[in-house]
């Protein structure tokens, strides 16, 4: 499984990836964890709004800090 | 922050406090000019003015729907209320630069395009509720009301230009779908936001209520000798409406984005004040930098003043609202009123570090073009208000 989190490295972008990373932990799924920060490569996402989260291309949230519930059901467990 | 700059930081503190000469007169009269301007900004500006304007920013991040306003800068939005979103879309998106230079790719390369896209990067950082808010309080509600006008109009006419002048050019824009933020459930209906939102503005208006000048009399005094009471009563209307509108969550929300916006900003503006205070000293105190350099360079309402203040604000970076204090300090040490709109219009709107990155964004020739016609437009809307006001 391949996670982006689209966001400039701000506070509430480090909070999301905090959150998608105990969920993949506690979940135990193997999955890659990817911090996009480069603005052109966060627009070609087509998110208006950071921060955001990619799971295997597929846009998940926008703009806002999921819950780890959310996360959990997002990588399937 | 990466180690190599906290090193750096920190031996630039300790090269100071090992050679400034701090028994010197002249340091010791800008140290303590740098203190008086803090108490200056706790004792008259913290509690009745950025206190409040805290947390409306922290209820507009919170409860004004942002999809409601992204959706005018789709590619199939209509031209002329794209640009209208964008100029004042900042009073309601752009309290932080995590928002906006994003938001600004988006648009630019899956949405609107790069007018309504510039439009937008000008009027974020230029109209947010908390910059002028303290503009009209600290430098007078003058050129506060002129920072808010010019900033609106001035956002148009660079998006129509930049537009214009690339109006072939769309080889960067890709297609494809795009993705708003979430849209959250409401309980509450249109007219009681807007009535919770009004009582703060109103709060915030009565409690930063000026003294009236001596002699002055009329509804201006009248207001001045009331305004506790009417604070007390508005501050009691706002907690009857939180009580009854607003679930727990909500109010737990609101307090975190409101504490957020404060954390962010607090501790750069106390720093703002402190380097403004003790470069430039209090309106009518000289400290470091003497004041007929100041008037030297951005005195009076020449071209070269305006055009001096453009560029200047235009390279400087300035963190959110501590703008404010240094203008402060320039006007107080005979900056005219021209170039002091000058550097508000072109300063937070660019800075190098943003210009490096918008020319990642956009290329270079774009960014340069922007950056023209922001400090084009500054000097020459600043020269005309300086004359207006002179």
């Amino acid at each position: 499984m391949n996670i982006k989190i689209l966001g400039p490295g701000c506070a509430k972008c480090h909070q999301v990836e905090k959150i998608v990373k105990e969920a993949v932990d506690e979940a135990g799924v193997g999955a890659k964890i990817e911090h996009v920060t480069d603005f052109k490569k966060i627009a070609a996402y087509g998110v208006f709004g950071t921060p955001a989260v990619v799971i295997d291309g597929e846009v998940k949230s926008v703009g806002k800090i999921p819950k780890k519930e959310e996360v959990r059901i997002w990588i399937g467990k | 922050m990466k180690e190599w700059i906290k090193f750096l930081i920190l031996a630039a503190a300790f090269l100071a406090a090992y050679y400034v000469p701090w028994d010197h007169p002249v340091i010791r009269q800008s140290g303590f000019e740098a203190f008086m301007m803090l108490q200056e900004y706790a004792r008259q500006h913290v509690l009745t003015c950025l206190v409040p304007a805290f947390f409306i920013a922290g209820a507009i991040a919170v409860f004004v729907s942002q999809t409601s306003v992204l959706k005018y800068f789709g590619a199939q939005a209509k031209k002329i209320l794209s640009y209208s979103v964008a100029s004042v879309s900042g009073t309601v998106l752009a309290v932080c630069s995590c928002t906006v230079l994003p938001l600004f790719a988006g648009i630019y390369m899956r949405g609107a395009g790069i007018g309504p896209a510039t439009a937008f990067l000008y009027s974020g950082p230029a109209i947010n509720v908390l910059a002028i808010v303290l503009t009209a309080k600290v430098l007078g509600w003058k050129l506060g009301l002129a920072r808010a006008v010019g900033a609106v109009f001035f956002s148009v006419i660079a998006g129509l230009a930049m537009a214009w002048i690339y109006r072939k050019d769309d080889a960067n824009r890709t297609a494809g779908a795009i993705y708003m933020p979430d849209e959250d459930d409401k309980s509450r209906a249109l007219w009681q936001d807007a009535l919770y939102m009004a009582t703060m503005v109103l709060i915030l208006v009565f409690a930063a209520w000026a003294k009236p000048a001596p002699g002055e009399g009329g509804l201006w005094a009248v207001i001045f000798s009331i305004k506790w009471y009417v604070t007390v009563g508005l501050l009691i209307a706002l907690a009857i409406m939180l009580k009854t509108w607003f679930t727990k969550e909500e109010l737990v929300n609101w307090v975190q984005a409101t504490w957020g916006f404060m954390m962010q900003i607090f501790p750069l503006l106390l720093a703002g004040v402190l380097v403004a205070g003790f470069l430039l000293g209090r309106p009518g105190h000289e400290a470091l930098i003497p004041e007929r350099f100041i008037a030297a360079l951005v005195g009076g309402n020449s071209l070269w003043a305006n055009l001096f203040a453009s560029v200047s604000g235009a390279l400087m970076y300035f963190a959110t609202l501590t703008e404010v204090p240094i203008l402060q300090g320039l006007i107080g040490s005979g900056m005219g009123q021209g170039p002091a709109l000058a550097l508000l219009l072109a300063g937070p709107a660019l800075s190098l570090p943003s210009m490096i990155t918008l020319a990642g964004i956009m290329g270079v020739k774009k960014t340069l073009t922007y950056c023209i016609i922001v400090v084009t437009l500054s000097t020459a809307v600043g020269m005309g208000y300086g004359w207006l006001m002179g």
